[in-house]
């Protein structure tokens, strides 16, 4: 469908900030709440009431735009956005116009092993509006609406792409990249399911080749990924049709019907608000220290990029490192574990394999895992130093997840310790070989993979516990006298 | 002795001596109420059953034989764009006069610290637009001196209530003019302060850059009495200067030596009425004779004033206003139909023809092509009047003119012609527009109206204001002339 044309997009991505407090007031920004509990004189826009800027919510904004890589501005200001709509309780938005926080910067997104980097236009601040709760299914066909002020003036950070985007793939591997990104650095939830990421999409198409950008549209209010996949695909392809059967895109905004899986006409260019921006008479201009810049920047945690090439350094697979580093909870987990057991590779196989295996079974999030990074470090240093096999601690590591008790614990109270001991091994042995004289006969006409039985057989006597390693040489040996 | 005609030092001073209460100051301020209200319409409600339960607490605490503060016991009001807690709170408009704040401006919170009593809350021009309070949807307050004749405005029930002796002293805002004009019109004294050293919080906002609490007394000392507890940072204003407050009674210093005056000559322009122009020329005089050095000087960018004031308090008006939509609080029209409707009906059946005037005139100056023309201009020009006020403060201590170009007008006179109406606050707007300080006190009659003198300062130097109001004051008596209450 997409033939001649080329993809251009563009996002505005809103998250909200993991502020204790509300951008102006001092209401907790807690998700859910009975309706219109978390409110106050401020966010409700009480007449008569003012705002004071939450402090956080501009260090946030800073310590996002160092992650991005952008300019932070050193003179910065609040605009007012005016518009009517009865989520909005001053029927004006408290945002930022011509002065935002932050200007300039990159992300870095790999498609198809091609790196390239993504520009960031901009990133500002701005409080949220409220719910509406219809009676029907919208507010035009409602006898009544309500409105729950709980989420109205919790802080946002915009942060608007420029229309760098290429593809589907493009767009939603930046959009990864900017959550991983935010979650890296603390300053969001990025709980996408409580809508605390929000996207705006713009997509136009132009003749390959051609250097000027086609008419856009933008569909507002995406949640998910796969939203923005499945809205950008059917989006290029209805534009795709009308342009190639001669026609012209209408330049408008869109919304997304997650359940038709079909973008429709919300306003028109004509029809879009004159938002008469000014400057917020109620808040002082900022400006930001340089100091208070390097106070952020030495306070930045390790990126997700500078992550994945350390760890690809101690010898890990392209795809464990990414896999690794795909949230900061889980890198976190593979640091401290790191920190008490030093090999990495044998470290990244545990971590991918049994643990991830195990909290999914669970469902359950890195952070709240029943087995800690000490604990996984303290099962393996087990299996290193001969204590257990890795088999046995297959089954402890089970066990952790079930009683949250210590690896060495478990191993102790159910007696898995591995016997290494020979003379403990000898009579085991002894009985083995003679029970089994086809497998003894075997080995000795030359057939190798009989021993192999022969140390089954001795595991199995020994409930696993024995060394496997030693028992095959002392297998070898006794069998090389008879 | 008549109570209600003294002054809140003068009160305090009787309290503390036990010669007279608390309850008995209410009482005698409601009798005085009852008297002349019907004539003066000041007030939108009246608060004295709570005032006089508030009374009888403070005069067990005077019997247990602890001192009162300046300004504790002392009966006053607010206009009613303050919040108050518990108490409805109008802007004297339809569309809020069922609102009740369910909480306190920090000025009502200062002043119930410090333990003055509230009798009820004062009428204005809706939402303090306007300077005769005839834009009230409730009540035309009347002039004390001529109650054919308006009190000026926006705070027109405060300064009628202050000069009535229906209170001792009165909170108002000013804009644009709106505590100094009405004290003119009505002989009292009026001060705006610098903006930024009272607090905002709580005061429905008319233009946010511009709005300033200032205070409506019988004399000077009285107007630092009250600022002592008024003024200082507030947290909860973001434009609140983070100052440390002085002592505004160590400014009342009987002497203005070698104190330099400039009068800026576009003051007195056309428009200005022979008798006023007289007046203010004798107050002059009688400064020089007092010591001060007196200059004529210019301020070139005053005459574009007037449109600058008109473009960016209407756009701040647009926006601040924009909230009345009948949404969560104050009136919704009935039968309105979808959300649009509701919001257009609510808001043309709320808002009175001037504050709608207003708001028209922000949205368009705010609009998508107008923008730089007018508002972003009009910020330009501010900047401009405040260089040259900056220019002037270089030379000269304070700047002196007329507090309005003419007394008291009749009712009607002016309402026709909103232009016209608007050129009442020629003197008063460049200093909202500065953010600097400016104060009106009585300075003689013209056809037997009270005439305002005023004086602009530096920025946060309200006390060579006070120093020269309070020397004036000390050495003329026409603070100390009392309205009739008739018609002249």
């Amino acid at each position: 469908m997409l033939g001649d044309f080329e993809v251009v997009a563009g996002v505005e991505v809103h998250a909200e900030l993991a502020t204790k407090t509300k951008i102006f007031c001092g209401c907790t920004t807690e998700f859910g709440g009975e309706q219109n509990t978390h409110v106050c004189p401020v966010c409700l826009g009480l007449p008569g009431v003012l705002p004071v800027l939450n402090r956080q919510v501009v260090e946030y904004a800073i310590k996002t735009g160092l992650a991005l890589n952008s300019e932070i501005a050193e003179f910065s200001k609040f605009d007012r956005k005016n518009y009517y709509y009865p989520d909005l309780p001053k029927n004006y938005q408290t945002s930022q116009y011509d002065l935002p926080i932050c200007l300039g910067g990159y992300v870095e997104i790999e498609v198809d092993g091609v790196k390239k980097r993504i520009g960031i236009t901009r990133v500002h601040m701005e409080e949220d509006a409220g719910k509406l709760v219809h009676s029907g299914a919208t507010i035009s066909t409602s006898d009544v609406s309500f409105v729950d002020y709980n989420r109205t003036g919790v802080p946002l950070l915009e942060i608007v792409s420029e229309p760098d985007l290429r593809s589907v793939d493009e767009t939603v591997a930046y959009l990864e990249k900017l959550v991983q990104i935010l979650d890296y650095i603390e300053v969001s939830d990025c709980r996408m399911e409580q809508g605390s990421v929000r996207f705006d999409v713009n997509v136009s198409l132009r003749p390959k080749g051609s250097d000027k950008f086609g008419i856009r549209t933008e569909t507002k209010n995406l949640n998910s990924f796969s939203s923005v996949r499945r809205c950008m695909e059917y989006e290029i392809e209805r534009q795709a049709e009308i342009l190639s059967e001669g026609g012209q895109v209408i330049q408008e905004t869109r919304t997304w019907d997650e359940g038709k899986g079909i973008t429709l006409s919300l306003r028109s260019k004509e029809e879009a608000h004159d938002y008469r921006y000014f400057p917020e008479p109620d808040l002082v201009p900022m400006v930001i220290e340089r100091k208070w810049v390097e106070r952020v920047r030495e306070s930045m945690p390790e990126l997700p990029d500078s992550r994945r090439q350390r760890l690809l350094g101690l010898g890990l697979s392209a795809y464990d490192a990414g896999v690794i580093t795909s949230s900061r909870d889980l890198a976190e987990f593979f640091d401290q574990a790191l920190a008490k057991f030093k090999d990495a590779k044998t470290l990244a196989n545990w971590v991918m394999g049994d643990f991830l295996g195990l909290l999914k079974a669970k469902g359950l999030l890195v952070q709240s895992s029943p087995v800690k990074p000490e604990g996984l470090a303290e099962l393996l240093t087990l299996v290193e130093n001969g204590t257990i096999s890795g088999k046995i601690a297959k089954t402890v590591i089970g066990e952790m997840f079930e009683t949250g008790k210590g690896a060495a614990e478990i191993v102790k109270e159910k007696g898995l310790v591995q016997i290494s001991d020979t003379s403990a091994l000898a009579g085991i042995i002894d009985e083995v070989v003679n029970s089994n004289p086809q497998s003894v006969a075997d080995f000795k006409a030359g057939k190798e993979r009989a021993i192999g039985f022969l140390v089954g057989q001795v595991m199995k006597e020994t409930k696993g516990q024995a060394n496997p390693g030693l028992v095959n040489k002392l297998l070898k040996e006794k069998l090389e006298t008879m | 002795m008549d109570l209600t005609q003294l002054t809140a030092h003068e009160l305090s001073d009787l309290l503390a001596r036990r010669e007279t209460s608390a309850v008995e100051l209410v009482k005698a301020f409601s009798d005085r109420i009852d008297q002349v209200e019907e004539n003066v319409k000041a007030f939108n409600i009246l608060t004295r059953d709570k005032a006089l339960e508030q009374a009888a607490k403070l005069d067990d605490k005077l019997a247990r034989g602890e001192k009162p503060g300046p300004l504790e016991g002392i009966p006053m009001a607010l206009k009613d764009n303050m919040c108050t807690k518990g108490v409805p709170t109008t802007c004297s408009s339809k569309i809020l006069k069922s609102f009740v704040p369910p909480y306190n401006a920090t000025v009502v919170e200062r002043l119930a610290q410090a333990g003055s009593i509230m009798l009820g809350k004062l009428n204005l021009d809706e939402f303090a637009m306007g300077s005769s309070t005839e834009n009230s949807a409730f009540a035309k307050t009347r002039n004390p001196w001529d109650l054919e004749r308006v009190p000026g405005g926006s705070s027109g029930g405060a300064v009628a209530s202050v000069s009535a002796d229906e209170v001792v002293f009165a909170l108002g805002s000013d804009t644009g003019g709106s505590i100094r004009q009405p004290a003119a019109f009505c002989g009292v004294v009026g001060l705006k302060p610098t903006y930024g050293y009272v607090s905002r919080f709580g005061l429905i906002a008319f233009a946010s850059s511009l709005d300033q609490i200032g205070t409506l007394t019988k004399d000077v000392t009285d107007c630092a009495l009250v600022m002592n507890v008024i003024a200082g940072h507030d947290p909860k204003d973001s434009t609140s200067a983070p100052v440390d407050k002085p002592d505004f009674t160590k400014s009342l210093i009987n002497d203005i030596k070698g104190m330099r005056i400039g009068i800026p000559r576009e003051y007195f322009g056309v428009g200005i009425d022979p008798e006023v122009d007289k007046v203010i020329r004798q107050a002059i005089a009688k400064l020089e004779e007092l010591g001060a050095v007196v200059e004529e000087c210019s301020l070139p960018h005053t005459e574009y004033a007037m449109p600058t004031y008109y473009l960016i308090a209407p756009a701040e008006c647009s926006s601040n206003l924009a909230r009345y939509d009948g949404v969560r609080y104050g009136y919704r029209a009935p039968e309105s139909g979808d959300v649009v409707g509701m919001f257009k009906k609510s808001r043309a059946e709320g808002f009175g023809p001037e504050v709608k005037r207003r708001i028209m005139l922000g949205t368009y100056a705010l609009s998508s092509g107008y923008y730089d023309a007018y508002y972003l201009k009009a910020l330009k020009v501010r900047t401009l009047i405040k260089q040259d006020f900056d220019q002037a403060f270089e030379k000269f201590d304070l700047l002196l003119s007329p507090t309005a170009p003419t007394p008291a007008f009749k009712f009607g006179e002016k309402s026709a012609n909103p232009l016209a109406m608007y050129l009442s606050d020629i003197c008063t707007v460049p200093a909202n527009l500065a953010g600097i300080p400016a104060i009106s006190v009585p300075c003689g009659f013209a056809d037997g109206l009270p005439v305002g003198l005023h004086l602009m300062g530096k920025a946060f130097d309200e006390g060579t204001l006070l120093r020269v109001a309070y020397t004036f004051e000390q050495n003329t008596d026409y603070h100390k002339v009392k309205p009739s209450l008739g018609v002249k």
